[in-house]
């Protein structure tokens, strides 16, 4: 996966308003659309935005031949000036960046020490802004029609549903609120149908993407019912390629960078206490 | 032809001013895929200790305004995996290599360290990190100008290697301990290291850093960074190593003229891994047009009405 890195200024060709918080980002690169894998993000350097100076590390959303996308959530300042950037503007964009999801089969370890014997179930799990970079995954396994649980705590912050279907996907919804799909928390969820579905459990295999008390909750059902967990951690970072070391997560072999190792964990490496 | 922009720290020759700063560079690998690292004056390493440290817990950096906050707190893997692991890769890319150390509580580790550095070739200079805000202490030795002078001193018997002491700007006058280094044997100074600093998120209640308080880099520290440089400038002979916030040219310039004789280039490294580059054909471009046959002359030319 050792791939050279770009830095250029990058092209914008589209920057798509979704809802009142939400924007998609089209850039034109066919490097890194060439070169970027699921789970791997791009440092994006925030224009006219005083007295900020970090980049912005975003998770790669999808590809095309020559461009790429990334979802964005306005959070505060910085994503808010990116929401204004206008196609035909450039963007100084370093790419793609970290390790991303193992997903070729002869790559996955075998559910519970069993081969999967062809057959296999990936069950995707999203929460909020989670799903950006697990849809770009799901592209790529929808062979394997991945079974995609999507959790928010309101209907508008619940994202890419349409898409995940027409990959041909089955989709679940859950909101905090019940706003959308059923009411509740998306590893609730996903701890039911574990324990509905015996048969499943042999053959799964867990992605997950979300804030950390979510990623927390899959990783210990995912030991609970021996199915391998692959989780990628959000985490501020300041140079995103390894530099400061700022972005570490304790794990059983000591501090790993989140922008290097990561942002792609094997869920039992995580040291989740104190997460 | 002669080269506008080679300038000596020491015996050192370095050959333009432009180096990057501890801890900020990694251990050069993270940026080969951005720029030919060739083209840099010098590189100073990430801060070796004698035995590996981990580090601090994360969070570890937050952004401020036109700045940040770091509290690594010397993350490396001792001087033992440094040689082993990252020093073959450094040595080969044929840039004057300085070695940053430091240690925790024991000042006798860095006569060690220096000792060891002392017989490696390719190592060109070592620089006492006795400066960083991020370790359990509540005196740091550039804090004092006695144990500053004795440092540098029990150093300066064990290597003969250029030694540059870098120093801490939270003091009550900072060209005291330039001079205590100086008058110890430094070859040069390197100045400033961070600020401590306090990053509060109000909803949570919680400092931003899980150690609290971090050292304050960036821009928004460049100005104290000028003035401390030209403070020094005025008390030794030695050459200064600025820096603090060096963002393009124009910064880089502000330093020489306060008196540095070579710069380096710390948290734009993390904005732009180009920076320092940049820099280096700025320089080129401003001697170009402003008539300077050798940048050393830039060095301390500021002009001031009084």
């Amino acid at each position: 996966m050792i791939k050279k890195v770009l830095q250029s200024n990058f092209k914008i060709l589209a920057n798509k308003k979704i809802g009142r918080d939400y924007f998609k980002l089209t850039f034109v690169s066919p490097e890194i659309s060439a070169a970027a894998c699921p789970g791997q993000f791009v440092e994006v350097r925030v224009p006219d935005c005083d007295g900020l100076l970090l980049r912005r590390p975003i998770g790669v959303h999808s590809v095309s031949s020559k461009s790429c996308n990334i979802l964005v959530e306005i959070v505060g300042p910085a994503t808010r000036a990116l929401s204004h950037k206008a196609a035909g503007e450039y963007l100084d964009i370093i790419g793609p960046l970290g390790n991303g999801f193992s997903f070729q089969l002869s790559a996955i370890p075998a559910a519970g020490g069993s081969a999967f014997g062809g057959s296999f179930q990936p069950i995707i799990v999203a929460g909020g802004m989670g799903v950006a970079p697990l849809y770009f995954l799901a592209e790529r396994i929808k062979q394997q029609k991945p079974l995609v649980l999507i959790g928010a705590r309101t209907k508008s912050q619940i994202l890419c549903e349409k898409e995940f279907k027409k990959l041909g996907c089955s989709v679940k919804i859950v909101t905090d609120d019940g706003s959308c799909g059923s009411r509740g928390r998306v590893t609730d969820l996903l701890k039911k149908i574990l324990s509905e579905n015996s048969g499943l459990k042999a053959q799964s295999y867990i992605y997950a993407c979300g804030p950390k008390p979510m990623l927390k909750a899959v990783s210990r059902i995912s030991q609970d019912h021996g199915i391998p967990a692959q989780i990628s951690l959000e985490e501020h970072m300041s140079c995103g390629i390894g530099a400061c070391l700022g972005c570490v997560v304790k794990t059983t072999t000591g501090f790993q960078r989140v922008c290097k190792e990561g942002p792609v964990f094997n869920s039992r490496e995580i040291i989740w206490e104190g997460l | 032809m002669q080269n506008k922009l080679s300038v000596n720290i020491g015996k050192l020759k370095l050959k333009n001013p432009v180096m990057v700063a501890s801890g900020t560079f990694g251990y050069a690998e993270e940026f080969k895929d951005f720029i030919d690292l060739k083209q840099l004056g010098a590189i100073v390493t990430k801060t070796i200790t004698l035995k590996p440290r981990q580090g601090n817990p994360s969070p570890r950096t937050c952004e401020t305004p036109s700045g940040m906050l770091n509290s690594i707190g010397l993350e490396n893997p001792g001087m033992e995996g440094f040689i082993k692991e990252k020093l073959p890769a450094l040595q080969k890319i044929g840039v004057p290599l300085i070695i940053s150390i430091s240690s925790e509580d024991n000042p006798q580790e860095l006569v060690i360290l220096a000792r060891q550095l002392d017989k490696i070739k390719t190592v060109a200079a070592v620089e006492l990190n006795i400066s960083c805000p991020n370790l359990q202490k509540t005196k740091l030795i550039s804090q004092d100008a006695h144990s500053t002078y004795e440092v540098v001193k029990e150093v300066r018997k064990v290597t003969h290697k250029i030694i540059i002491t870098k120093l801490s700007p939270n003091v009550a006058c900072i060209a005291d301990i330039a001079q205590a280094a100086e008058s110890a044997g430094s070859d040069a100074v390197s100045l400033i290291n961070t600020l401590p600093g306090l990053c509060i998120d109000v909803e949570k209640r919680m400092p931003k850093l899980a150690c609290v308080t971090g050292g304050l880099s960036g821009p928004a520290v460049r100005p104290v960074a000028v003035r401390m440089v030209w403070e020094v400038f005025q008390k030794v002979k030695i050459p200064i190593i600025g820096m603090g916030g060096i963002m393009n040219t124009c910064d880089a310039l502000e330093f020489m003229l306060a008196g540095a004789t070579a710069v380096s280039i710390g948290t734009a490294n993390f904005v732009n891994p180009r920076t320092a580059i940049e820099i280096i054909s700025g320089l080129k471009k401003y001697c170009q047009e402003h008539n300077i046959d050798s940048i050393k002359k830039l060095t301390g030319s500021l002009k001031c009405q009084n």
